[in-house]
């Protein structure tokens, strides 16, 4: 009875409304993916300053919006601290030798001090009624064209530079930095500028986040790098399964976006589900770990002790 | 046109691991020069490489180039001098990109990098005709990544990376080595005819003395972070593997494991 119930007080129509909402949600969410694949797919370095530079994205947009300031100039200024943001871990991993991860994790924290300085508090809201600003929730057929325009031109912009002399340098250097130093390549010099390029994206993608849900929050960039895993592992599952052999670098690009959507378009469905969402953050993550299990585990599953094993005994039999 | 002053490098200073590597070396190269090198494990010969190739600060004494002083560049910026091949045949290729992709890169080596794009349809053409000359087929798989090679093809197609551009110095560290005997054998076939075609000057560590004898026109032997032995011209023409054991055996003062400088 109680089952019948909860299945009656879903509304199916509330789950279609939520949808272009998601869609928008998901493309920026995509967009900040793109910044994790170049880091964690193209250089080879889990960048864990994300979810600091995220967070700065959106405090900096509002609170210079706030001042009077046109909201693309704003955008754009948010975009440079987030540049900033992939240079102090770029340098603290090449010139001060501090680990990958922690070098992120390092510029991260300290981005947690920075954002409440620049917002002066914990959030500050930002009024579209009163502000132009170019994406927000109550104008969301508009915003979903906005958004399909920005993706469009950032993944085109992206497939053209990492096709670049400069861009395949940073593609070799998460591949093989031995090689690319003996080609004449200061790897030090690549790491930086992909961070830089990275963060770029992903505090872009804070500011229109921010815009979007008409405030920003010091919190809003907590496990965005997790997010962002998601929605690449979620694009490339799908990459591979739809395209197959024709599967090319703008397919891949286009596919983390598509990766933001879907993952999006979930977490809207596991809330009309009515699902408590206080789970949210232990779905994502766990979304993250089998997807990321799952290739490891069938490449073993084909080439393990245990089956090796087995051959010999079937041979015997 | 490369010149050694007495260089020393010792790893790991004040602690127990220390080891002397190179304990003054003095070599001068002259253009053309094809040298071969060996040596029982540990004689410094990798090290003596690594030292022109700039993998880390020296000690003690100067590398210098065609005249001009490189002791104080890292090793992305003396790149531009040197072409390299390296014993493993993982080390000298991006194995998740294709095979123009590497090669494109290979042909900027020691130039900057710029916005433009990686390849050109001149470039490709010149890369189809490289890869023939190699005779393995892989002209017809530009597009192909270099991860889905064999060992024998890769280590062909970092040779071919190393001197695409035309390197100054060629520095080959037993880079046939990790191969079978035939790929081995069709690799040092493939260095001979690059060496010869684009006259280029080589340090080639070999850990095979029939190898050491029959390449290039002059021979070093190392032991304990010294060149103990150097032969060149008609002498090297004449060698014999009994001749360098018994010169080592002068030279050093002790028997050399016939053994270990064979096989290792």
């Amino acid at each position: 009875m109680e089952l019948t119930a909860y299945f009656l007080s879903l509304k199916p129509l509330n789950l279609l409304a939520a949808l272009p909402g998601n869609v928008v949600q998901g493309i920026i969410w995509g967009i900040m993916a793109l910044g994790v694949f170049i880091t964690f797919r193209l250089l080879d370095f889990p960048d864990l300053t994300v979810d600091g530079t995220f967070a700065a994205g959106g405090a900096v947009t509002v609170v210079l919006i706030l001042a009077g300031m046109p909201a693309p100039l704003a955008l754009a200024i948010a975009t440079v601290v987030g540049l900033f943001g992939g240079l102090v871990t770029g340098l603290l991993h090449t010139l001060f030798g501090i680990p990958n991860i922690l070098a992120g994790i390092l510029t991260q924290i300290s981005f947690w001090s920075v954002n409440l300085l620049i917002l002066n508090g914990a959030n500050k809201a930002v009024n579209v009624d009163k502000y132009y600003l170019i994406v927000s929730l109550r104008n969301v057929s508009s915003s979903i064209v906005t958004m399909l325009i920005f993706a469009a031109v950032l993944v085109s912009i992206l497939y053209w530079y990492f096709g670049t002399e400069l861009g395949s340098a940073i593609r070799a250097t998460g591949n093989n930095p031995q090689m690319v130093k003996a080609q004449g390549i200061n790897i030090d010099f690549m790491k930086v500028l992909a961070l830089c390029l990275s963060n770029c994206l992903v505090a872009f993608s804070g500011g229109l986040m921010s815009q979007f849900q008409g405030f920003a929050d010091i919190k809003m960039g907590q496990g965005a790098i997790v997010i962002g895993l998601a929605a690449v592992i979620i694009g490339e599952v799908m990459c591979d399964a739809l395209m197959g052999k024709y599967r090319n670098f703008y397919f891949r690009l286009t596919f983390v976006v598509l990766g933001g959507i879907i993952y999006y378009f979930v977490i809207g469905l596991v809330i009309w589900l009515k699902m408590p969402t206080d789970l949210l953050k232990f779905f994502t993550a766990s979304v993250v770990a089998v997807f990321l299990a799952i290739p490891y585990l069938r490449s073993k599953a084909k080439n393990s002790f245990a089956s090796a094993g087995k051959r010999r005994v079937q041979k015997n039999a | 046109m490369l010149r050694l002053e007495n260089i020393h490098k010792t790893f790991n200073i004040d602690s127990i691991n220390e080891k002397k590597a190179l304990h003054g070396i003095d070599l001068r190269l002259a253009e053309g020069d094809f040298v071969t090198v060996v040596g029982g494990n540990g004689a410094g010969k990798s090290t003596m490489l690594n030292a022109i190739a700039g993998i880390w600060p020296i000690d003690k004494g100067f590398v210098s180039i065609d005249g001009i002083n490189v002791t104080a560049l890292p090793e992305h910026k003396r790149a531009q001098y040197i072409g390299r091949v390296f014993q493993d045949p993982m080390m000298g290729t991006a194995a998740s990109m294709s095979i123009e992709e590497n090669l494109a890169i290979a042909l900027r080596r020691g130039e900057k990098r710029t916005l433009r794009w990686y390849i050109t349809k001149a470039e490709r053409e010149r890369y189809y005709m490289e890869l023939k000359k190699l005779g393995l087929g892989l002209e017809e798989r530009l597009t192909v990544k270099v991860g889905l090679l064999s060992g024998g093809q890769r280590q062909a197609l970092t040779l071919l990376m190393a001197t695409l551009k035309k390197p100054r110095l060629l520095l080959l560290d037993e880079h046939a080595a990790a191969l079978d005997p035939a790929t081995a054998t069709t690799v040092l076939g493939l260095t001979n005819n690059i060496v010869s075609e684009n006259k280029l000057t080589v340090l080639m560590i070999t850990h095979n003395m029939t190898e050491a004898i029959r390449h290039g026109n002059r021979l070093l032997m190392m032991d304990a972070g010294k060149i103990i032995l150097d032969i060149s011209g008609e002498e090297k023409k004449e060698l014999k593997i009994a001749d360098l054991l018994r010169r080592f055996k002068e030279s050093s003062g002790v028997q050399m494991e016939t053994d270990s400088v064979l096989l290792s």
